[in-house]
């Protein structure tokens, strides 16, 4: 994905100037706000470093102006709230990035070169996220006490991620390259999640409906049942959907097939979790 | 000192009504003839009322704490209370933190709260919170229905033990009042059962039954000359086809005086909840015959809430139903408790119903001295909501156009189309005000007659019903003006009304034992100690 041949004018480039002390609350950094506003006015936006109000320019070396793109440069692993609630344009970050990246996000798309904190696209309604190193946890979830996570959109990290991926999401897709830590779908309404690497344990534990998919054996609870073995058709059309960042998902017979579990009977839930069981090269 | 002039006055209790009257309150915060000197309020275009007295809400306590506990989604998204220089931080909300809710009581003009239910065990914590809501005076009523100790002595016929032990308990909680919820249904929970009959005896127990408390609980009222009577939240509430069960208890009550706590969700008929539909005016005929009986609407508005309640059985089915979040609390040998939070829409006919259900009763009572202005807060919607009622209560056409919002299909199960009453102001001042303060007993609220408390709310005289009782132009607690052009100017701390009935001295040796057998704490840590109430206001009950 070439987000920068998105728009036409100029990005608007932060370089952190020093790493905060403290977590430093920056929700103003998002295109919603920072295209109406010219260099000065960006440089004297308030962002919070701990529970002091300071202009953004005592972090920040700003150039340019009035754009929907935004470049960020530094290791912002302090720096939270980035993107929330954006609704177009596109963040790339170089860089390390703090917690609730892209959180309420309703569009545009968000890139991080580096690591990303918990709460990754928590509660987003729409937009996409890629995150090219490792994320924590709560990714795509529902904040404490939430009915629902993530309710669309998508969401790819191509390294680990922590607990509770996708907990509450209600409809969307989550893909995790590495593995994912316990509770991957903690609670799941709707949506899909794409483990490549499988994950810890707990995996679907209280989903009501959703999908799991896991290219790995991953260790399953006892609340799930077997259903049937085989390869579902709609594994083609979200293979598709993936293709263009690079994700491909097996769905040839002669390849192997999916091992479908129903679950959480706990509950009781009507959640599937798909298991590829690849074939044994013929001798 | 005050004077309000020019101000058009809506005093009930003294039969005023709208005329332009003179205001004066004194230097000790009460109503006087005349006063000299002091600030002059030039009330003109405004009207003047008694402040808002709130007969049944759920402001503090180990329940409503609960639900803010389990409710941290509102807290991101409700209206923050920043400190100030003479205000608190909080939160409002469903579930308003202490000092919120004062501000937001007083920011529409009600200047005195009765929390309705408090176990004896969570009394303590209750004072506490109760002390931390600014501005607003407060009294709270003793949960007693479910009570083991009470509800053995009854069970064994002993009447008169069973009646000290309840004024006992009333001072022990240092309350101010009975409260009967869900009447032997809480104990027989305990037992994984509900008491849905009058007349069947509860689980656990051979005599006794639900009706028996109601009967019993009532004449120990009226014999200990509380100052409310039995507040009463009956049987099988918000099931369908509950209104026989209404009925029965209010025909148990055996003509004594009683206050029947959020009616709304006691005045069903169908028989599932399909066929679920508001019989309010079988009820409203029922007080429309009864004058010694007083209620509150208990009204439910569209959006999300919390519902708390002691009645722990029903609940568990409101959690069955929605598959939400459920809180339940055992109160030891006392009652129990459920929070589920709830979202009221009004696509869903259950919900449609109750909104006009609660809205009939209002309208079908023909007393407003009969009948309230609540919603249960929390449970059928925020108490801050108020002023969306009084609208609904005052415009027809506004009622049709809600109406127009809700499935066709609801015609059949509600009778609110065919109501073209309007409250005048006067019936709203007596609903919101002077007709809860008489019942609560409280005879210097709710009245503006020389020598009542100072509380008077002064609102700018508009169409727009809902700005205007949303947002008062000045009120007044206590002599003091606390609101000015909304803003809180001052938070002066309210009272606590507490009632002393009489009762045998022997009864605490009487309780100890009993106590030390059950209860996980020491008898001697049990009562409320007064010197932990700040600024009560006891008022003695003798008992003859």
């Amino acid at each position: 994905m070439n987000i920068a041949a998105a728009t036409e004018s100029p990005p608007v480039t932060f370089r952190l100037r020093r790493p905060p002390t403290v977590p430093l609350e920056a929700e103003t950094l998002t295109p919603d706000v920072i295209e109406r506003l010219s260099n000065a006015e960006i440089r004297s936006l308030i962002v919070y470093h701990g529970k002091r109000q300071l202009p953004l320019s005592e972090f920040f070396d700003v150039e340019g102006e009035r754009s929907d793109r935004l470049e960020l440069h530094g290791d912002l692993n302090k720096v939270r709230w980035i993107g929330r609630a954006m609704s177009h344009g596109s963040i790339t970050v170089h860089g390390r990035v703090g917690m609730h990246l892209g959180a309420y996000m309703r569009g545009g798309e968000i890139e991080v070169h580096g690591d990303a904190g918990d709460w990754v696209g928590a509660e987003m309604k729409h937009g996409f996220i890629r995150v090219r190193g490792n994320a924590g946890g709560q990714v795509g979830a529902a904040y404490r006490g939430s009915l629902a996570g993530m309710k669309n959109g998508l969401i790819i990290i191509d390294g680990t991620a922590g607990l509770e991926v996708g907990m509450r999401m209600r409809r969307g897709t989550i893909v995790i390259g590495g593995r994912a830590k316990d509770f991957v779908g903690l609670q799941m309404k709707g949506g899909t999640i794409v483990l490549l690497e499988g994950a810890e344990i707990r995996a679907g534990a209280w989903m009501n409906r959703g999908t799991i998919i896991s290219l790995q054996p991953i260790q399953l609870m006892p609340t799930f049942a077997f259903a049937a073995a085989y390869n579902p058709m709609f594994m083609h059309i979200l293979s598709r959907h993936l293709q263009p960042h690079g994700i491909a998902l097996p769905c040839a017979a002669s390849e192997g097939s999916f091992q479908l579990f129903s679950g959480d009977l706990a509950v009781p839930g009507k959640g599937e979790l798909f298991v590829w069981e690849g074939q044994s090269p013929a001798i | 000192m005050l004077r309000i002039v020019n101000g058009k006055v809506y005093d009930p209790a003294n039969g005023i009504d709208g005329q332009v009257r003179e205001i004066c309150i004194d230097e000790s915060g009460r109503i006087a003839q005349n006063v000299t000197g002091g600030r002059t309020i030039d009330a003109t275009g405004m009207i003047v009322f008694p402040g808002g007295v709130d007969v049944h809400t759920h402001v503090a306590g180990g329940a409503i704490n609960f639900a803010r506990a389990m409710t941290p989604e509102d807290h991101r998204r409700t209206q923050a209370f920043i400190r100030t220089k003479t205000r608190r931080s909080g939160l409002g909300g469903m579930a308003p933190t202490t000092f919120a809710t004062g501000y937001l009581y007083a920011g529409m003009g009600w200047t005195t709260v009765n929390e309705a239910a408090v176990p004896v065990l969570s009394a303590r914590h209750t004072h506490e919170e109760l002390t931390d809501i600014p501005i607003v005076d407060k009294a709270s009523l003793t949960l007693m229905a479910n009570n083991e100790i009470v509800l053995d002595l009854l069970e064994n016929g002993e009447y008169e033990r069973a009646k000290h032990a309840v004024a006992w308990y009333v001072w022990a909680a240092k309350s101010y009042g009975i409260k009967a919820v869900n009447p032997g249904g809480v104990a027989a929970w305990k037992w994984g059962h509900d008491a849905k009959q009058l007349t069947s005896p509860i689980a656990g127990y051979n005599n006794i039954t639900p009706g028996t408390i109601v009967t019993q609980l009532a004449r120990i009222c009226e014999e200990l000359n509380l100052p409310h009577p039995i507040h009463l939240h009956c049987n099988n509430l918000g099931a369908p086809g509950n209104i026989a069960t209404t009925i029965d208890t209010l025909k148990h009550l055996e003509g004594r005086r009683a206050h029947i706590a959020h009616s709304q969700y006691h005045a069903y008929g169908g028989d599932g909840w399909e066929s679920m539909c508001s019989r309010t005016s079988e009820l409203a005929d029922y007080f429309n015959s009864h004058p010694q009986l007083t209620t509150d609407a208990g009204a439910v508005l569209f959006g999300d809430t919390v519902t708390i309640t002691a009645d722990g059985p029903w609940q568990h089915l409101l959690y069955k139903l929605t598959g939400r979040k459920w809180g339940n609390l055992d109160v030891e040998n006392e009652t129990g408790c459920g929070i589920v939070p709830y979202t009221y829409r009004p696509s869903n006919l259950v919900n449609a119903v109750q909104w006009a259900a609660g809205l009939e009763l209002l309208l079908l009572i023909k007393d407003p001295w009969q009948v309230f202005l609540s919603t249960d807060h929390p449970n059928g919607g925020c108490f801050w909501r108020y002023p969306e009622i009084i609208k609904l209560l005052m415009c027809a056409d506004f009622r049709r156009e809600c109406l127009t919002q809700l499935p066709a299909r609801i015609k059949k199960h509600i009778t609110l189309p065919e109501i073209d009453r309007e409250y005048t102001l006067y019936e709203v001042a007596t609903a919101m005000s002077a007709g809860p303060a008489r019942a609560l007993g409280l005879t210097r609220k709710g009245n503006l007659g020389v020598g009542c408390d100072g509380d008077v709310v002064i609102y700018h005289d508009t169409d727009d019903v809902e700005q205007m009782f949303g947002h008062p132009r000045y009120v007044i607690k206590g002599g003091e003006i606390v609101i000015e052009e909304g803003e809180i100017r001052e938070t002066p701390e309210g009272r606590e009304f507490l009632a002393r009935p009489s009762y045998d001295p022997a009864t605490d040796e009487f309780m100890k034992p009993l106590f030390e057998e059950c209860y996980t704490m020491s008898f001697e840590n049990y009562p409320v100690e007064l010197e932990r109430i700040e600024r009560a206001e006891i008022m003695e009950c003798s008992s003859e």
